[in-house]
């Protein structure tokens, strides 16, 4: 018998643990991702707030929820991408062009 | 079945936490965040633990869902409100096995826990323990069932609805971008499947969009409403969706959820598959 690891990380869609690091065995030559942290306009992080990645033309594409520190990830491809982040403190949005390995970004929110 | 019958709102819910007859249910793939906060009252399942057959790939049958319901202390009279993170896909998945299993009163709530949240309404951590029940399921109703076979059967007869995001329909992702990347299956989605991602149907707090909007959405996608319709996404939960917004919202009475979707479709042998933007030929 075998492990069914391939098994287990097909299986589901929920937003895993964003503050959780990079699973083991991510190729950064093939994974594009993008990362970064959600703040208030007076700098602070924001926990709690969930992050729309919006493909170029606008489609919603994935959402996660903050951690505690406020950070946010996403696995994607090479292109243009829209962040857009919602919380009680308010929204914002951002544009990141993405290249293969880590692409980091902040998003600020404002009421 | 329609919005009235099917849905209740944030303000609707926040009245009737404690009304008799009523249970909530916080349904996750990841119960983490039932643990960290909940509706007051609600109990959780676990998409996976509880709702899942451990062995095969199958979810549970109607032995287990009954004791699973017992013990969670759900009775077959019980009106039970449905809610969860990710835009409500696990408790959408939910109302749709509560549904294949014969309860009589479900509903799921609009905008899930995101709306709540972001309206500030308030979660608690306690424990939650309801007595114990005896919980009889009925029959699984396959007709709102999809399997493989009736699914290769369907291309270019049935409407076939992806609602996977566009990069995952075309092929140029194999799962949400909330995931890794790597998977064993081919990329690409059925032949002849039309594109209408799940979130069409939503707002961006998570709640249903309007019928008048849901309608034109589905209509100007294509949709034929005098055939029969099968949805299907990765894993089906997004379809479970999609299935609630056309069966439960709009009223169609011929749509299924392949809940095997392209998790099963993309690793078939022999199966013909569409790559790009465009739904194929038959």
């Amino acid at each position: 018998m075998t492990a069914p690891t391939a098994a287990s990380t097909a299986a589901g869609c929920a937003a895993p643990d964003q503050a959780a690091p990079l699973p083991a065995g991510l190729d950064l030559e093939r994974e594009t991702v993008i990362t970064g942290v959600v703040r208030s306009v007076q700098g602070e992080a924001v926990a709690g707030a969930y992050v729309r990645l919006l493909d170029s033309t606008g489609e919603f594409t994935a959402e996660v929820v903050t951690s505690p520190a406020g950070q946010f990830r996403f696995f994607a491809a090479p292109g243009a991408w829209t962040l857009r982040a919602l919380s009680r403190q308010g929204n914002g949005d951002t544009t990141v062009t993405a290249g293969r390995g880590i692409n980091e970004v902040t998003v600020t929110v404002t009421d | 079945m329609s919005r009235d019958t099917a849905l209740v709102s944030a303000e609707w819910a926040e009245k009737n936490l404690d009304a008799p007859g009523v249970v909530f249910v916080e349904v996750d793939e990841d119960t983490s965040a039932y643990d960290s906060g909940h509706i007051a009252g609600a109990i959780k399942l676990d998409w996976k633990t509880d709702l899942q057959d451990p062995v095969r790939r199958d979810f549970v049958n109607k032995t287990q869902f009954e004791a699973l319901l017992s013990e969670r202390g759900i009775s077959n009279d019980d009106t039970v409100i449905l809610y969860g993170g990710n835009n409500n896909w696990f408790a959408a998945y939910a109302y749709w096995y509560f549904k294949l299993y014969g309860h009589r009163d479900v509903k799921l709530l609009d905008g899930g826990r995101k709306k709540w949240e972001l309206d500030a309404r308030p979660l608690v951590t306690d424990t939650v323990t309801r007595p114990a029940t005896q919980y009889v399921a009925g029959e699984p109703d396959t007709s709102i069932r999809a399997f493989r076979d009736e699914v290769v059967a369907a291309i270019g007869t049935k409407n076939l609805v992806d609602v996977r995001s566009p990069d995952e329909y075309a092929g140029r992702l194999l799962a949400p971008a909330h995931l890794p990347q790597e998977q064993a299956q081919r990329g690409g989605h059925i032949p002849t499947a039309i594109s209408v991602p799940w979130s069409k149907a939503a707002n961006e707090d998570g709640t249903f969009k309007s019928d008048d909007e849901l309608r034109k959405i589905y209509g100007e996608a294509g949709l034929d409403d005098s055939r029969e319709t099968i949805a299907y996404c990765r894993i089906g939960e997004r379809s479970s969706h999609t299935w609630f917004v056309l069966q439960e919202l709009l009223g169609h009475d011929n749509v299924k959820n392949y809940d095997g979707s392209w998790t099963e479709y993309g690793s078939l042998v022999g199966v013909p598959v569409a790559l790009g933007d465009e739904p194929g030929e038959a």
